[in-house]
């Protein structure tokens, strides 16, 4: 079992060297169509990301920015009627063959949902549920791992002092930073973002939103967000969805001085959504 | 006409108001309160105030020549019209109009013949309470009313007059110790030697059995016997000595008819003088009396001595219950919810399952002894237990058939909390688990499962409040009137599942309906139904107070 660790450190710090290309591709999304039953929620959504890079989905409600995030981790599969077409390569494999292992997909590619969901346990079991599900259950390595998280989330200077309390003890911006330590401790290599900050105050905002600054030179990051000034803050790209499709995908800057599209320079002026 | 209008208008904007409906509803709830309350109070007075020491009173009745003297306690009276009474009154007389009649506790059952009788408010010529009366409790016949005239110790007086009630309570004492040493010998020490004994047997039937009773075998085992034997032995003579030392002492007593009795000592169980008790000293007697009652084995066929079998097998049986109900139901309901496909068959099974909790208990009393006790029992006694045969060990109704039997009673309002449970867990939550790379399994065991426990508690909360209440599919699978062990003991193995146990609702209704002295045992069916509401509150505020720290432990997320 510490084998598999070792080397999936070993891997995350060539990856941390091979970060500096920064032109690498990280996913491919090829011709991706998803449908509930018969209906149709996304369409021949094709498009690529670059490691380390943060991307940013946003669009009107319902426009299945969230069934997207949700594809990279296979999330959807929860779903009985649910089908997908196309594929999504992750390092060149496609994460809807057949014989892909989705707890493992899911322990690569972490996610942090809209609300804080942290399990009624204490701060320290909380994060350390992902390692013990991989085995990790020797309480040094599981300390060291935890302060190292939480450091990375930027909680730890908050909770060291009271890590055996519950974690619904904590406030709501603390919960959703502890999530995603508890995302980051089993050290995915994507990092898929469900409107992280839409259920929190002001301050939380920007604590997440300089975290996921921080974050950005260790993980790609995908964040779907309902706030454009935040998409137009922390994302170095930025997807535009209306009705199911991609309607433009492009550099931050572009997209929000000059989309290429009319219907995405509606939805950025407000003229709907 | 307008001011008619205006009162319609009054009536109908009451109405709106919704206040008529206000005092409906405040309405059922004080009928149901007083219901409730007024069935507790009942059977806490009626129940309780059996063991207050009531002064004794000395009636004395002339009506010409005929005279009559009695000596007994109050239980209750009423007016009645004497007409209906015509030529049955105490002394033979005649009366006239509506006249009083007591129901009396005469006790001295061996010497009147009964406990009870009327007595009739005519002739009446004295009423008092003699300070030195006294009362006994005996082991057997009831209780004892006279006065004490002397004490003899192998047939010698000892003392008499105003010594005697001191030197009588002196030897009481000693003769009570005596009886416990004799009681400890006897049920647990010779007890043991006797269980031993019958498991060597078994053994040695079971080797015969086997074709494997070598000579060597044969002599092992005689020589143990030859050692449980001699401690037997030894065992004996000791209760022997003591059995002579407990038959040493004796008093003599007159009764209310005037003549002298002879009561041995050893047939006490205690001695009072209620006109001469103090009320502190009666409240110190009636705590010492419920301590009893709660404490020590039924006597005379459970109409005296107390409860303690009853409601220990109650309790042992509820426990037993709930250890094979919760897993039962709960594996059941996590497959019912989290696995199975939600379709037809789900539907039909989740609707049958409800409909079990409807199925009247004497028919799963009928499925217990027909299935578990007589097919599951009788097989296990076939294959692990051939030696005991002809004699059933698990192959008849006992305490485990009855835990069993019961849980399938319950199952199904454990499924269904269980079930409301599961489905209340935040999709969030499970999602976040999963998200982290758990399996559904390990979501289910590390995150749904523990937050569940509070519903899961729940279910396993009314279960035990129906269990515990349940009398009538025991009466087939393992309940009887009068178990000689309990099901817990210092023997290997320690619980003896085989064994039949009592039950504080068998016990109700075995002592208010098949008893043969039902003035006598009135009082003791409303202890037993008070001290089973006890109980069950018990079991159950443990159970609620577990769920409510399990429910802030796991308290779900409000945001």
């Amino acid at each position: 079992m510490t084998d598999t660790i070792t080397t999936t450190i070993d891997e995350s710090l060539l990856k941390g060297s091979a970060a500096t290309d920064a032109d690498e591709i990280c996913m491919q999304v090829k011709n991706l169509s998803l449908f509930y039953g018969e209906a149709q929620a996304l369409t021949d959504i094709s498009f690529e990301m670059k490691k380390n890079r943060v991307t940013a989905f946003i669009g009107p409600s319902g426009c299945g920015k969230s069934t997207l995030l949700r594809c990279f981790n296979r999330m959807n599969d929860l779903v009985d009627s649910v089908r997908v077409e196309g594929a999504i390569m992750l390092d060149g494999d496609n994460i809807y063959a057949p014989d892909v292992d989705v707890t493992s997909l899911r322990q690569r590619v972490g996610m942090v949902f809209q609300k804080p969901n942290p399990f009624p346990m204490s701060i320290f079991e909380n994060v350390a549920y992902g390692l013990r599900l991989q085995g990790i259950n020797k309480r040094r390595h599981l300390e060291e791992k935890i302060e190292w998280a939480l450091k990375g989330a930027a909680l730890w200077e908050e909770v060291k002092d009271r890590l055996e309390e519950s974690a619904l003890g904590l406030s709501g911006g603390q919960q959703q930073r502890l999530v995603i330590a508890r995302a980051i401790a089993i050290e995915p290599e994507i990092l898929l973002l469900d409107e992280p900050a839409s259920a929190l105050d002001p301050i939380s905002t920007l604590k997440i939103e300089e975290l996921i600054y921080e974050l950005k030179s260790q993980y790609t990051i995908l964040i779907v967000t309902h706030n454009m000034q935040q998409a137009a803050r922390v994302s170095d790209e930025t997807a535009f969805m209306y009705l199911g499709e991609m309607i433009e995908f492009g550099e931050t800057n572009k997209i929000f001085t000059n989309p290429a599209k009319k219907q995405t320079e509606d939805y950025i002026t407000g003229r709907y959504g | 006409m307008i001011q008619q209008q205006g009162m319609t208008q009054k009536t109908k904007a009451w109405f709106k108001s919704g206040t008529p409906w206000i005092w409906m509803n405040a309405g059922a709830i004080a009928i149901s309160l007083v219901a409730v309350f007024g069935l507790l109070l009942l059977i806490l007075f009626r129940g309780m105030s059996h063991f207050w020491p009531a002064n004794v009173d000395a009636f004395y009745y002339e009506n010409g020549s005929n005279s009559l003297t009695v000596i007994a306690e109050v239980v209750e009276s009423e007016i009645v019209p004497a007409k209906s009474l015509h030529g049955i009154d105490n002394t033979g007389g005649d009366a006239e109009g509506n006249i009083e009649r007591y129901l009396v506790k005469t006790g001295n059952r061996d010497i009147l013949g009964s406990d009870f009788r009327w007595l009739y408010d005519i002739d009446l010529v004295k009423r008092e309470q003699p300070e030195e009366l006294m009362v006994l409790e005996r082991i057997e016949w009831g209780n004892f009313y006279g006065y004490l005239n002397s004490v003899y110790e192998n047939d010698e007086l000892v003392a008499s007059g105003d010594q005697a009630w001191p030197e009588f309570n002196e030897r009481l004492r000693r003769t009570i110790e005596i009886r416990e040493k004799i009681l400890h010998l006897e049920q647990v020490e010779i007890g043991a030697i006797n269980y031993k004994l019958e498991r060597l047997r078994l053994k040695e039937r079971s080797l015969q059995l086997d074709d494997e009773l070598t000579e060597d075998a044969a002599k092992e085992l005689a020589e143990v016997r030859a050692e449980l034997d001699l401690e037997y032995e030894d065992l004996l003579k000791e209760t022997k000595i003591l059995y002579q030392d407990i038959n040493r002492d004796s008093i003599r007593a007159t009764v209310m008819d005037g003549s002298e009795v002879t009561v041995p000592l050893e047939k006490i169980v205690k001695s009072w003088q209620p006109n001469n008790m103090s009320i502190a000293n009666k409240l110190g007697f009636y705590v010492y009396t419920l301590w009893n009652f709660i404490t020590e084995d039924p006597r005379e066929a459970n109409t005296e001595g107390g409860i303690f079998p009853a409601i220990f097998g109650t309790v042992m049986m509820v426990m037993l219950m709930a250890v094979l109900v919760t897993p039962l139901g709960v594996i059941a309901a996590v497959y019912l919810r989290e696995y199975a496909r939600q379709g037809v068959l789900i539907r039909v099974i989740r609707i049958a399952v409800n409909n079990l909790a409807g199925v009247p208990s004497i028919v799963y009393g009928v499925f217990g002894l027909g299935f578990f006790i007589y097919f599951l029992g009788g097989n296990i006694d076939a294959l692990f237990f051939p030696e005991a045969l002809p004699s059933p060990t698990f192959g008849t109704p006992g305490l485990m058939w009855s835990s069993l039997t019961l849980a399938l009673l319950t199952l199904p309002v454990v499924i269904v909390a269980t079930e409301e449970g599961l489905s209340r867990i935040p999709r969030s939550l499970r999602e976040g688990s999963l998200g982290l790379g758990a399996t559904k399994a390990e979501t289910l065991w590390r995150v749904v499962l523990p937050m569940a426990s509070p519903a899961i508690m729940t279910g396993l909360i009314l279960a035990v409040a129906r269990a515990a209440g349940e009398v009538a599919p025991l009466m087939l699978v393992g309940v009887v009137k009068l178990a000689p062990s309990l099901p817990l003991d210092g023997n290997f193995p320690f619980l003896h599942l085989d064994r039949k146990f009592m039950h504080l609702g068998f016990h109700i209704y075995d002592v208010g309906f098949q008893s043969p002295n039902v003035e006598a045992a009135r009082p003791l069916v409303y202890a037993t139904s008070f001290l089973l509401v006890v109980v069950i509150v018990t079991l159950n505020l443990t159970a609620i107070n577990l769920r409510n720290r399990l429910r802030e432990k796991y308290r779900a997320l409000d945001n």
